[in-house]
């Protein structure tokens, strides 16, 4: 169902909201710091819904409906594991140094606690990586607005570039996270819906996991494989996933969802863009409230889909196929939003899918101009140049990043298994990340030698790791195996989850024994950056139940609570 | 802070629920059958309108509160 002039009125309105923002906020960008870090003047609920919203780009909506469909409930791991415990940690333990250390990036950071090629190697692989994200994130809105909207990828691509590219400019990243919150919002008003009708259609939760049952029989599991967490993960082969506990404790919930949450600038710009310490500590814990909802937003619409699909409801919905003859899993929530809503929900519908595709672009955009001009530019290129200079170069950046990032989108239309490698090189760039960061923080022997060594091997061991296994059922190359085959996984999800495993501990042990045999840097110097040189924070200005340690708890405990409810 | 999202973000929903519930009340009932007979248009229409209110007056109540 194409959509009709209510619909185009209503994604109208929106673009003037998203562009208003930008025009209204430009004035006050005065100096680099208002530009790239909103001159830390945010509230923290509002930082808390852009950390959660500059990480929900549409690839991760459409994608985790893709993975509720294939895997059913058991895809809540990559909330309530693979982020909110992160998120907590973030908040209550890491966010001190970030904040306190006064850096004004990640890279940033690790040149005050480590030194300068340790910054270097994390800049550059960070900045590389966010223009071709935004690339290939790009990319997927081009197919989708194709087949959604009609207009072709030439249009879509550049329109959305120009628009972002508009409100960045004039605003910074203060425009940046004033649209995450209003894309949050569009999100929820526009996905909430569609769970009530879906459900309402399969005669509610009970009709669902009814229809599920059969999904899992009809492909050999137990009848509960689709609707439960835990209770299938004791082996990889009884749940449609291919994992087991341990890899998913270690893999996706400590190693995989700590190196994200607790070190990528993307997120974690938005809590130091937070006004006070206390609200950049409070901001992913905020944002972890969400966080560990979204599940019912994102990935029931994929269990409904195949539910339906499976033995269809009253109005009859049911997933399309690929040309290959396999479900195209990416389209349930697309095809729902069409099959569901009428003209008018319609169109906010789909303002909330093109809001998820260009706040993601923006949030790596603003992370992207972020780096490169401090961390690249100044530090390497110009060094003493004045702040009115770096605010200039920061605007350059992001018209440069932008083009860079619709040129991937290109690549990425021509030459697929391109964007696939460099997806997997990114991968093992990140995988050993957090290693380095948690000996950085909490181990003060930690030396810049150290860090530098252990992320090289641990970037080296992933690639060694995936070049020497492989799923099972894969031909050895882009999957893995390429250079020998020692073991084989029992699914992909399970190859990353162990890849990442291997990269983090080889990291680890590098990182600690080249430490010990290199020069520490004087205590003085790591005042502020490291635990036990750091003096404690006291929170006394808020209420008890406001502490960021209270609130991590809370959150906990919670998420916890929801894990046991859907074991 | 020069901007309190709240105040945009009340105008966008108060527009947007406007459109909504308006266009849901006129609408031929017919275009329905695929939301499982409910106005959808209509009454999800009146909860944006209730969200953008509800920012509205957050928003306002703030920009008073710092003018005094």
């Amino acid at each position: 169902m194409h959509p009709r002039e209510i619909d185009w009125v209503i994604m109208g309105v929106y673009f003037v909201f998203v562009l208003g923002v930008g025009y209204a906020l430009r004035r006050q960008v005065k100096t680099s710091t208002d530009y790239f870090l909103s001159g830390r003047s945010i509230p923290a609920w509002v930082a808390g819904l852009a950390f959660l919203s500059a990480n929900l780009g549409a690839q991760e909506v459409i994608g985790m409906a893709a993975s509720g469909a294939k895997y059913g409930m058991a895809t809540s791991h990559f909330y309530w594991v693979g982020a909110v415990p992160a998120m907590v940690f973030l908040g209550v333990f890491m966010m001190p140094f970030y904040y306190g250390s006064q850096a004004r990036s990640v890279p940033e950071y690790l040149k005050l606690r480590f030194d300068e090629k340790t910054r270097g190697l994390n800049a550059i692989s960070f900045a590389t990586m966010t223009v071709f994200s935004s690339g290939i994130s790009m990319y997927a809105m081009g197919l989708l607005l194709n087949l959604l909207l009609g207009w072709d990828f030439d249009t879509s691509v550049w329109l959305s570039a120009a628009v972002v590219l508009i409100y960045i400019l004039l605003g910074g990243l203060t425009s940046a996270i004033y649209n995450e919150v209003l894309q949050f919002f569009l999100i929820v008003f526009g996905f909430a819906p569609l769970v009530f009708l879906g459900l309402k259609d399969l005669g509610g939760w009970q009709g669902l996991s009814a229809r599920l049952t059969h999904v899992a029989t009809a492909q050999g599991f137990a009848p509960q494989a689709w609707s439960s967490t835990w209770s299938q993960m004791g082996d990889p082969t009884s749940n449609p996933m291919g994992v087991e506990w341990f890899g998913v404790a270690m893999g996706l919930g400590f190693v995989l969802s700590f190196g994200y949450w607790c070190t990528d600038f993307l997120v974690v710009q938005r809590a130091m863009a937070a006004h006070s310490m206390s609200a950049a500590r409070r901001t992913p814990l905020i944002a972890a409230v969400p966080k560990m909802l979204f599940p019912f937003l994102v990935i029931v619409p994929g269990m409904i889909a195949i539910a339906s699909t499976q033995h269809t409801g009253a109005s009859g919905f049911v997933l399309p196929h690929k040309p290959d003859g396999t479900l195209n899993y990416d389209l349930s929530i697309p095809m729902m939003l069409s099959h569901y809503f009428p003209h008018g929900m319609l169109g906010l519908g789909l303002t909330a899918l093109l809001a998820s595709f260009m706040s993601g672009m923006a949030g790596n955009v603003t992370a992207f101009n972020t780096v490169w001009t401090y961390d690249i530019y100044q530090a390497y290129i110009n060094r003493g140049a004045s702040d009115h200079h770096y605010l200039n170069m920061g605007r350059v950046a992001t018209v440069f990043g932008i083009g860079l990032s619709v040129a991937a989108a290109y690549v990425a239309n021509h030459f697929n298994n391109i964007m696939d490698m460099l997806q997997l090189l990114f991968a093992f760039v990140n995988a050993p990340l957090f290693a380095t960061f948690l000996l950085g923080m909490f181990w003060k022997r930690a030396t810049g030698h150290g860090a530098f060594a252990g992320l090289l091997c641990g970037t080296a061991a992933a690639a060694l790791h995936h070049g020497l296994t492989l799923p099972r059922g894969s031909v050895a190359g882009i999957k893995g195996g390429w250079l020998a085959l020692l073991h084989a996984y029992p699914s992909e999800m399970a190859q990353n989850f162990w890849t990442a495993i291997w990269a983090f501990t080889v990291c680890l042990v590098v990182t600690i024994a080249v430490s010990l045999i290199t020069r520490p840097r004087a205590e003085n110097d790591l005042v502020g950056l490291v635990y036990s040189l750091t003096p404690r924070l006291r929170e006394t200005d808020r209420a008890w139940y406001a502490r960021p340690a209270v609130l991590g708890a809370g959150v906990l405990a919670a998420t916890l609570l929801l894990n046991l409810i859907f074991w | 802070m020069g901007l309190d999202i709240r105040i945009p973000l009340g105008v966008m929903f108060t527009i947007l629920g406007l459109l909504l519930t308006g266009f849901g009340f006129f609408s031929d009932p017919v275009i329905y059958q695929r939301s499982l007979g409910i106005d959808i248009n209509l009454w999800w229409g009146l909860a944006l309108l209730l969200f953008g209110a509800l920012m509205l007056c957050l928003g306002w109540r703030a920009a008073g509160g710092r003018t005094h």
